[in-house]
């Protein structure tokens, strides 16, 4: 038996892994958890592409953007399903009431963090591959064809994810289960207001600039102006990366924010379902 | 040079909102005892529990544990540490190996296949290892919830109410390895609980609680010989209904 002393900053990859293996135990363990990862992004993607393939035989500028309401479903779900892949994992901990479990052990917070990111990215995978094969099959819309563009288009969708979630996480770790529900509906906060189906231009002039402050609002705006005008715009992604940048300092300081203040609130004894 | 105290407590007060839940309370706990810490409900047990382990930060005061003060130095210690408590449940889908896994990896523990083995054999679990922990009778999750909370060895254990809903049996037979481990290993623990006969026989000190406050702090043996009783039930009942005029009453 060996115990080591360690600083409030040592990161330890075996930690993380606990996490992980704790998740993954969890998913296996439960086959309505692993259908449910692909079942709603199956079921969007499906209606969204039959309204696509109507309008296509029935407008011409929608003939010449053949894809982009696909598109838009299969992006939208990169993130809105790393967000709540992100929560999911977070909330079972609190569902299960082993939090307490986690905070008096040697797990760092931002190693939870970490854990819970690479899992949201396991639980989105598990969830949107098989349902990008199937709007292939279904409606001959290929998303990787995006090639490069869709791993800028990931890399930004999946930051803004965690951004939000770790915000939410700290949210439910202060004020319990009561709060649970931003889990699942702060997401759609973004969605008018990030453009997933329309142009920024479509918005008032005064509410443009209030779009343009969301770094998923670049990556729509980019992935439409690939497939109608075909051409990818590497500018849209730094902005977009920059922005989540400032969104994921902000995330991270709002959880060890709200963390502090659940320790002096002892809401970390009493959280649970 | 005496060692220091595994545990020091100096005028540690919480208040949530208007309710001062632990009020300016100071005790030192000695490594190698076993303390109780006796009160009712709402005395102020679990809030002093919680901000030893660093759950909770006091309003006011200081907690030392092991040398590293608490919550800002609990990284120091968290790995020497462990706990046991009704407020805190393990994950119920997973099987008791895996949750002993998944503790023992955030442990940091070496050898984990055979820390996990000789707890399973010690704790008598080896029929229960790949039972979902969640599909266990109310006195094998205890013994699961024991068995995580001695995964690494800790040299401080605190444990809340840790035989609350057992069986007298089983009870007795947690209460018989408790004090086992604690002279094996010349370990710390920390027992709260309002469960008279189980401090009276586990521990060397028993710290009375009540509406925040310390009450009584003295050995089993003195606390009854003050009181005039025969038990610490008596005792407790004294205090609960008293406070300091039963003790100087007695006295």
């Amino acid at each position: 038996m060996t115990t080591r002393i360690e600083s409030a900053f040592a990161f330890s990859p075996r930690r993380v892994a606990a996490m992980m293996l704790r998740y993954w135990y969890l998913l296996r363990s439960s086959w309505p958890r692993l259908v449910e990862l692909v079942y709603w992004p199956m079921v969007q993607m499906i209606t969204w592409g039959f309204l696509q393939f109507y309008v296509v035989q029935n407008a011409g500028f929608f003939a010449r953007a053949a894809g982009t309401l696909i598109g838009a479903v299969l992006l939208w779900d990169i993130l809105f399903r790393g967000q709540l892949g992100f929560s999911i994992s977070f909330l079972e901990e609190m569902w299960s009431r082993n939090i307490g479990n986690l905070m008096m052990s040697p797990l760092r917070p931002f190693e939870f963090i970490i854990a819970l990111m690479v899992m949201s990215m396991v639980r989105l995978l598990i969830g949107v591959i098989p349902v990008t094969l199937l709007a292939f099959l279904f409606f001959g819309f290929n998303l990787y064809g995006l090639g490069l563009a869709l791993v800028a288009f990931f890399i930004n969708l999946m930051l803004t994810s965690w951004a939000v979630g770790i915000f939410v996480s700290g949210l439910v770790l202060r004020n319990g289960l009561g709060a649970e529900n931003f889990a699942w509906s702060i997401m759609f906060l973004f969605m008018p207001l990030t453009c997933v189906y329309y142009p920024v231009t479509t918005l008032p002039v005064w509410l443009q600039p209030l779009a343009w402050l969301l770094p998923p609002t670049y990556v729509f705006e980019g992935m439409r102006a690939l497939l109608i005008e075909h051409t990818f715009h590497p500018n849209l992604m730094i902005d977009a990366l920059g922005l989540n940048v400032l969104f994921f300092a902000g995330g991270s300081f709002g959880f060890l924010k709200l963390l502090q203040s659940a320790r002096r609130h002892g809401s970390l004894m009493q959280t649970g379902e | 040079m005496p060692a220091s105290p595994a545990i020091d407590v100096e005028r540690l007060v919480k208040i949530y909102k208007n309710v001062r839940a632990v009020d300016a309370v100071s005790f030192s706990i000695a490594r190698g005892s076993i303390t109780g810490l006796l009160g009712g409900n709402g005395a102020g047990k679990t809030t002093t529990i919680a901000m030893i382990m660093g759950l909770t930060t006091p309003t006011s005061g200081r907690v030392t544990v092991l040398g590293a003060e608490m919550p800002r130095q609990r990284y120091r210690v968290l790995q020497r540490m462990n706990f046991e408590s009704p407020y805190v449940e393990m994950p119920m889908r997973l099987t008791v190996r895996q949750n002993l896994t998944v503790f023992g990896m955030l442990y940091g523990v070496a050898d984990l296949a055979d820390r996990i083995a000789e707890l399973v054999g010690a704790l008598d679990l080896t029929d229960l290892l790949d039972r979902p922990t969640g599909k266990l009778s109310a006195g094998q999750k205890t013994r699961v919830s024991l068995a995580k909370s001695l995964i690494n060895a800790p040299d401080l254990l605190l444990l809340d109410e840790p035989t609350a809903s057992l069986d007298p049996d089983t009870a007795d037979w947690v209460r018989g390895h408790l004090d086992r481990y604690r002279r094996d290993r010349h370990a710390t623990v920390l027992l709260a609980s309002h469960n008279m006969a189980e401090v009276e026989r586990l521990c060397e000190r028993v710290i009375i609680m009540k509406r925040g406050r310390i009450e009584d702090d003295d050995t089993p043996a003195r606390l009854l010989a003050r009181y005039g009783r025969r038990t610490l039930e008596e005792v407790f009942l004294d205090v609960a209904r008293g406070g300091g005029e039963a003790r100087e009453a007695a006295q």
